[in-house]
């Protein structure tokens, strides 16, 4: 029985959130006297899946999979999980694990946790892992039935530690003939020479306060220097003052940086559902009873149009002084 | 074309959550239940201005007791045609989308849809494991729908953008922000949903993969520490030295 772990590359290398992924995977390996195998599709350094835990690292290869379509990824791992004899199936709680994961899970009959946010809880017989509910109003301790489980966990949730050893990959063919899937890519469009914003450990966002979009120069100026992607809320996305993908909330995108700094954000509850798993909250608002200081660890109460600068020269005084 | 579209009955977003004295369950005292956002706004909406343009029929499923019909009306009240309800409590997404897979399968639906997750257990599984379920393909949070000649034509969210594909019909797919403006039902549609079929049909032994032994309140933030607005030096300060995250 081993441990199998879905990672995936981006630009050049195994992805943060698969790492964290591999980590986990190895820590209920270590409860279980088990091993870990990851399996990655596509080409790039692998030395950190080993680091990470792994003890066998398969590179997928069948052309179909270069798409990254969930059905043949699915019928993929479900190959590799039958030869391994896997038990457990980790995936980061991505773009591709929330596809793929729930999809492996009913082919193969799993009891799923879609979005763990702690270690599982190993007692006997009884296998038990916390999820967020209600939007991060709540956790929610889910006890897994089945003999196979998947998981797919949330990303920045876990520390990533890279104290183990050295792996080599090994290719793995694998037989897609069965599966056509009709899906036919026509465009790709990535947004480009950005921050990813689910990716990003520091976000400056900012809302309606900042009166235009004009006057986004200053957010961008702060994201810049302190490395940070940005963000915007709902009503400035919806008056086109920024991007779509931008957007965080409810509806939008949910984000867990370690760093989420709001300036001219109310904070309303559609809102912090998007962000309340962000380590860290500063909240700039000219309205000192702006409800999102009740979610803030620190507070500003001013005007963004004269904090927002110092705070571009805080930070450049900061970086200056850091080398 | 015939169309699916998979509803939830989930506490309003403003709800404040409470649990038994146990913890062991979910307390629905004075909760308002309404159809999960992304399952009315963006794909019981889209599927009925796809029926209104080019003809066809939009069903909406719902796995859940009988105390979510009023949710069920609603959504035939904004304009679906016919409904279904299996009697199933909708616990365990496996349970769920297992229940909606038999009842669907021999039904010959050209477009089966669902919101992208529902905002009470955020799980984001049911759609896809549809398409496992039923062997369809599956597309995820669609931001836009077209359909011609049997051809879907998506947009959607991947990492890091959007992708355009095409699919043949029949296909799965999840609804994000974008796909279509929320309705208001009016006084009409309000009229002729109590008249709608609704169809209930009983459970067919679903299995329980998962189950919630238990819940947990988040811990908010307890203290904001304020920062004089003249001196944001110190905040860099803080959030190097205390909070650790730059």
């Amino acid at each position: 029985m081993s441990i199998l772990i879905y990672t995936e590359i981006a630009k050049g290398k195994v992805k943060k959130s698969s790492l964290e992924a591999v980590n986990y995977g190895s820590r209920i390996a270590k409860q279980l006297n088990s091993t870990v195998t990851a399996v990655v599709i596509g080409d790039a350094d692998l030395a950190d899946l080993g680091k990470a835990g792994a003890t066998k690292v398969l590179k997928l290869k069948n052309d179909k999979l270069a798409g990254l379509n969930g059905q043949y990824i699915t019928a993929a791992i479900e190959q590799v999980a039958t030869l391994e004899n896997a038990s457990i199936i980790v995936f980061a709680h991505d773009f591709t694990g929330k596809e793929v994961a729930p999809r492996l899970a009913a082919k193969i009959k799993a009891g799923i946790v879609a979005g763990a946010v702690d270690n599982p809880t190993i007692s006997g017989d009884t296998f038990s892992v916390n999820k967020n509910v209600f939007s991060g109003k709540a956790i929610a301790t889910y006890t897994i039935a089945s003999a196979k489980k998947v998981i797919s966990i949330l990303p920045n949730s876990f520390p990533i530690e890279l104290t183990g050893g050295a792996v080599e990959a090994i290719e793995f063919a694998i037989n897609l003939d069965a599966i056509n899937s009709p899906i036919i890519v026509k465009e790709v469009k990535k947004v480009s020479g950005e921050l990813n914003l689910p990716d990003a450990e520091l976000v400056v966002s900012a809302g309606r306060g900042m009166k235009g979009p004009e006057n986004w120069g200053m957010i961008e100026e702060l994201a810049k220097e302190l490395g940070a992607a940005t963000a915007c809320s709902r009503p400035v996305a919806d008056m086109h003052w920024r991007p779509h993908h931008e957007h965080v909330g409810q509806t939008g995108v949910a984000i867990r940086p370690n760093l989420y700094i709001a300036i001219g954000i109310s904070g309303a509850i559609q809102h912090l559902a998007g962000v309340n798993g962000s380590k860290t909250i500063v909240v700039i608002n000219s309205d000192k009873d702006s409800p999102f200081f009740k979610s803030a660890d620190y507070g500003i109460v001013g005007d963004a149009f004269e904090v927002v600068p110092k705070l571009i020269a805080a930070v450049k005084h900061f970086k200056a002084n850091k080398n | 074309m015939k169309i699916l579209v998979c509803i939830s009955n989930v506490p309003d977003t403003t709800t404040k959550i409470a649990f038994s004295a146990d913890n062991a369950n979910f307390n629905t005292a004075g909760v308002q239940f309404v159809i999960n956002p992304y399952d009315e706004w963006y794909a019981l909406v889209r599927a009925l201005e796809l029926k209104e343009a080019q003809g066809g029929n939009v069903t909406i499923i719902h796995v859940g007791a009988a105390d979510s019909e009023a949710t069920i009306r609603k959504g035939l009240a904004i304009g679906a045609d016919d409904a279904v309800r299996i009697d199933a409590e909708p616990n365990d997404a496996y349970a769920v989308a297992e229940q909606i897979a038999a009842y669907a399968k021999d039904k010959d639906f050209d477009l089966i849809m669902a919101g992208k997750e529902t905002i009470s257990y955020n799980g984001s599984m049911v759609g896809a494991m549809l398409a496992e379920l039923m062997n369809l393909p599956y597309v995820s949070l669609a931001t836009k729908l077209e359909v011609t000649s049997g051809v879907a034509t998506i947009e959607h969210d991947i990492d890091g953008g959007t992708e355009v594909v095409e699919c043949t019909l029949p296909l799965v797919l999840s609804a994000n922000k974008g796909m279509a403006e929320q309705r208001i039902p009016n006084m009409k549609g309000i009229m002729s949903a109590r008249t709608k079929p609704l169809t209930v049909i009983p459970a067919t032994s679903a299995d329980k993969l998962t189950s919630i032994s238990s819940y947990t309140l988040s811990v908010g933030r307890i203290d904001c520490k304020y920062i004089d607005a003249s001196n944001p030096e110190s905040l860099i300060e803080l959030l190097h030295t205390q909070a650790k995250v730059i």
